[in-house]
């Protein structure tokens, strides 16, 4: 009963953000409510597109509209670790090192082209997303919280990019592709003004805290056996190699997990508290498909994605 | 040259499965029981080489070197084809074939690496564990197959997720279970398939080599040999009371020419008129089923008035009243028959050539004895006086009942019965008809059984070969042929009880046969029925049981055709049974909503609305609003509440659940779809 209740003023709550957030982003809904379930299941989210397609202006609406502290990095071949994480000065005045924090220490972090950045200082960022701290230097700096990264990058092959590595894909909850608007949306983007001056004006529908509570929630809408059933068959699926397709490796624990946190997410968006199969299959192309690697060639095959393949391979128990 | 391009030809070629690890556990396991249940069956260089094989192939396995080349693998099969050769002199016959098999299993090891290899192996392993019955078909071998059965499914089964190890307790739980679902049918088949009289193939001759029993000669040592043999020689159901233990005389060869301290069976193919019987009392009617021994004697109570007649055995009967088969036991073999515990057995007059065979004595041998035989018959005794004073002879003296007499030289009667006086029933037995002959009275050795052990649990009578006994039969004018047992003169006990009671020291005697151990006794007594309910039901279902059995149930109609329907029948029956549960298992598993909402599937079923196995309610009832604009708000609902029903926690109110549940209910009845 509680719980309906709760989730009944959290949809409320959800809906304003969104329909905040597509005043800015244009016909991309699917899109808009995929991040909210990850930043809502408390996952960092990772948006690839080609330039131009709005990943910034994406980020930056959502932070805007959660009401969170929103910081800027953008990333270049040449930046260093310490350009992210902060860096200690020595101070005369006290005769000490005093700490600096970088652009991390906030409460969203946009990476901008995140692979555009070396190796080095992509895993930088690999101890920040996961534990939410920063080490420096012997010393342990909390992050603020609510905490997440939305990195985006260019498509692998374009030039000057360094592939990240597959343990730091997996640490993005959720990977989007926006890809082009509809002609309807981009005649009105065309009509009006940039969607990035817009966005400065925009107001925060919530604070911090109403975003922590909210992602208090999730944890608390069930997810039945048979659905339990149904997870471990598409985990399963993806751990076997068929004469079709197969996959590099199958799908780790931590991404059963934040399958799990994403479809409760999106079940909480639409006033559910509780997961049907639809809300796996919503959110899983997004969830899985950066974290597995099909052996061979083509990305794809038959034009079908690997998300496809998964939800047309699994039967729901 | 269209036509024939080669790039039109697609050449399809299968993948070929490599097996893992486990899968080879699980085949070394399934052959070590394999290995294990054939041991004693094969030599020791067979069950070394396998092992060794086996060793190989895991060590291959183990460090992923290269199974071995053919030139190395031809020349190992082709010397164990000799070895097979030099040890047995044949490739034939029950047991070179199946050491040639085992040890040709142990080095297919060598090149099993697919799927198909394993196979091949699996299935070889199946035949193997049936080859057991071809050496004994007793219930400890049917226990002793389980296992290697069980094990070899198991295997079967892993080897059919090739991708993913099953836990072995899955496994085994599975295979298990796989093997009882095959029972019903097993037992079908056992009842209903027509039996074919005799066995099905010739089962080599050497099959038989093994069997005690009696013999055709009796020499010292022959019977006391056999008294330390705890085997069943056979078991008796009486149809009424069961006689007295000392009138249990179970007749068997009958003896009668003397060489040496041999006594032979000589008359058993004379075509000799027979002695004429004459009966008394009451007929004591009786069944036996004999353990095979390789012999045509059939053992019967004495004195055999009516012979039995199952038509596979033509048991005849010989001038000397021995129950002959025309062919050897090869099985075990149940037969009925009635004897007279009082009888006259023989003419007024003995004929000229029966008297002849029962005076025939070798000469220059045991004077003493003649001389002691002499002295009566110069007393001018009559022959029953002359029988009494020889068995005063026995009595007096002092005789001693022993199973381990010493050794006689060539006058044996002469130190057995002044020197050593020492022996066992042979040695009455002979001693004493020697004595009669050599008086001048005619007598024969008869060899057979004396007694046997009630088992009360069955109520029948076990008689085993330390039961074995001979006694004599002597010709007297007025009463023909007369049962004497010298041995009853020295030890009573022998014939009023058993051997075990009448021998001073029983260490010797096997533990079946002793009076101590009371509770491993009783324990055997009542494994003894089991078995005895084995041989008959089991082991015993021939031809005629099952002609007995089928024309009981089916009525007059019997005939093969009917037969088949009928196991066709029932073996249709079973599955019926099987996949009834099988489904009704599966129905336990979906609530009363689910059955609402399957009967609403179906009537959306007919316009061609089917949910996809990987299409979700909420997803489905979308596409079916879309096909079917009027009664979209219905079919919306359906699919909401459905989910919920489905899906969330009911927990927290079951009221609410109910009425969500209704609710359906009432959607699903009120629900009619049309375009």
């Amino acid at each position: 009963m509680q719980v309906n209740q709760i989730s009944s003023t959290a949809q409320a709550t959800i809906e304003k953000i969104i329909t905040a957030t597509s005043r800015i982003i244009l016909g991309k809904q699917q899109q808009i409510r995929l991040s909210l379930a990850c930043i809502l299941a408390g996952g960092h989210l990772l948006i690839e597109d080609l330039p131009g397609m709005g990943k910034t202006t994406l980020a930056h609406t959502l932070a805007q509209v959660l009401g969170l502290a929103f910081k800027r990095t953008q990333f270049t071949s040449d930046l260093l670790p310490a350009d992210i994480l902060g860096v200690s000065v020595f101070d005369r005045n006290t005769s000490s090192f005093q700490f600096h924090p970088g652009p991390i220490f906030t409460n969203v972090l946009l990476a901008d082209e995140i692979n555009r950045a070396t190796p080095k200082t992509q895993s930088a960022l690999l101890e920040a997303m996961e534990e939410g701290q920063v080490s420096l230097e012997g010393n342990t700096h909390s992050l603020p919280a609510p905490f997440f990264v939305i990195a985006t990058q260019n498509p692998k092959h374009h030039i000057g990019t360094f592939a990240l590595p597959e343990s730091q894909l997996d640490r993005f909850l959720m990977r989007i592709q926006l890809g082009y608007p509809d002609a309807k949306s981009e005649r009105a983007l065309l009509k009006n003004q940039g969607g990035r001056i817009l966005a400065g004006s925009i107001h925060a529908c919530v604070d911090a805290a109403t975003l922590l509570q909210l992602q208090n929630q999730i944890s608390l809408v069930h997810i039945s056996e048979a659905l339990l059933d149904y997870l471990q068959a598409i985990i399963a699926y993806t751990r076997l190699h068929y004469s079709n397709v197969s996959y590099a490796g199958g799908l780790s624990p931590r991404a059963g997990l934040a399958l799990r946190q994403c479809a409760q997410a999106w079940a909480l968006m639409q006033g559910r508290d509780f997961v049907i199969p639809e809300d796996i299959q919503a959110v899983l192309p997004s969830v899985v498909e950066h974290r597995l690697q099909i052996v061979g060639e083509q990305p794809y095959t038959n034009g079908i994605s690997i998300g496809d393949q998964i939800l047309n391979g699994v039967q729901i128990p | 040259m269209g036509l024939f391009s080669t790039t039109n030809k697609v050449s399809v070629r299968k993948p070929v499965v490599i097996m893992q690890r486990h899968h080879l556990q699980w085949l070394l396991l399934s052959l070590a029981w394999v290995l294990a249940l054939h041991a004693t069956h094969l030599p020791i260089w067979v069950n070394v080489s396998v092992i060794a094989a086996a060793v190989w192939r895991y060590h291959i396995e183990i460090t992923g070197k290269k199974l071995p080349k053919i030139y190395l693998t031809i020349p190992l099969t082709m010397l164990a084809g000799l070895g097979i050769i030099f040890t047995f002199r044949t490739l034939f016959g029950r047991d070179a074939s199946l050491a040639l098999l085992v040890i040709m299993l142990g080095l297919k090891l060598l090149e099993t690496r697919t799927m198909r290899d394993y196979v091949l192996v699996i299935l070889l392993s199946y035949f193997l564990v049936a080859n057991a019955f071809l050496f004994s078909q007793s219930l400890l071998t049917l226990a002793f197959t389980l296992p290697p059965l069980i094990c070899i499914t198991a295997t079967l089964i892993s080897m059919s997720h090739r991708h993913s190890q099953l836990s072995w307790q899955f496994l085994l739980k599975l295979s298990g279970g796989l093997l009882l679902q095959a029972i019903p049918v097993m037992l079908i088949l056992f009842v209903l398939f027509p039996r074919i009289p005799g066995p099905l193939w010739g089962i080599p001759e050497d099959s038989y080599s093994d069997m005690t029993g009696l013999n055709d000669s009796l020499n010292f040592g022959n019977i006391s040999n056999l008294t330390k043999n705890s085997a069943i020689a056979f078991r008796v159901e009486f149809k009424n009371k069961i006689p007295p233990q000392n009138q249990l005389y179970w007749r068997g060869p009958v003896l009668w020419h003397q060489n040496g301290s041999q006594w032979l069976v000589s008359s058993q193919h004379i075509g000799l008129p027979k002695e004429k019987l004459v009966t008394n009392g009451d007929a004591i009617s009786y069944s036996i089923t004999l353990e095979p021994h390789n012999r045509t004697w059939l053992l019967m109570l004495d004195m055999p008035s009516v012979i039995p007649n199952n038509p596979e055995l033509n048991p005849t009967l010989t001038h000397d009243y021995q129950v002959i088969t025309s062919q050897n036991v090869h099985t075990r073999t149940r037969y009925n028959g009635i004897s007279h515990s009082q009888y006259r057995l023989g003419n007024a007059q003995l004929s000229e050539v029966e008297r002849n065979m029962a005076l025939q004595l070798n000469e220059f041998e045991n004077p003493k004895t003649k001389a002691l035989a002499q002295s009566w018959v110069d007393q001018q005794l009559t022959p029953k006086l002359i029988v009494e004073t020889a068995l005063n002879q026995y009595r007096s003296h002092p005789f001693r009942y022993t199973l381990s007499p010493p050794r006689l030289g060539v006058n044996s009667m002469d130190e057995f019965l002044f020197n050593t006086r020492q022996g066992f029933c042979e040695h009455y037995a002979t001693s004493f008809v020697y004595l009669m002959r050599a008086a001048g009275v005619p007598a024969r050795i008869v060899t057979g059984y004396q007694g046997g052990e009630l088992n009360p649990n069955g109520h029948y009578l076990i008689v085993r070969q330390s039961d074995a006994h001979a006694w004599a039969e002597v010709w007297l004018d007025e009463q023909g042929w007369v049962r004497i047992d010298p041995t009853a003169a020295v030890s009573p006990a022998r014939i009023d009880e058993n051997v075990a009671s009448a021998l001073n020291d029983t260490t010797e005697l096997p533990m079946m046969a002793r009076q101590d151990y009371k509770l491993l006794r009783s324990i055997y007594l009542r494994w003894d029925t089991v078995n005895n309910g084995w041989n008959q039901w089991v082991l015993g279902y021939n031809e005629q049981k099952q002609f007995e059995l089928l024309s009981k149930l089916m009525g007059k109609k019997y005939s093969l055709q009917y037969l088949i329907l009928w196991m066709m029948g029932s073996i249709a029956a079973v599955m019926l049974v099987i996949s009834y549960f099988l489904l009704k298992t599966t129905k336990t598993l979906s609530s009363p909503n689910q059955k609402h909402y399957n009967r609403y599937l179906a009537k959306l079923k007919k316009l061609g609305l089917i949910p996809l196995a990987t299409e979700g309610a909420q997803d489905f009832a979308n596409r079916a609003a879309v096909a079917l604009p009027s009664q979209a708000q219905s079919i919306l609902e359906i699919g909401e509440i459905y989910n919920s029903l489905r899906y969330s926690q009911n927990l927290s109110s079951k009221k609410s659940s109910a009425g969500k549940s209704t609710r359906m209910k009432q959607l699903i009845k009120a629900f009619k779809p049309n375009k």
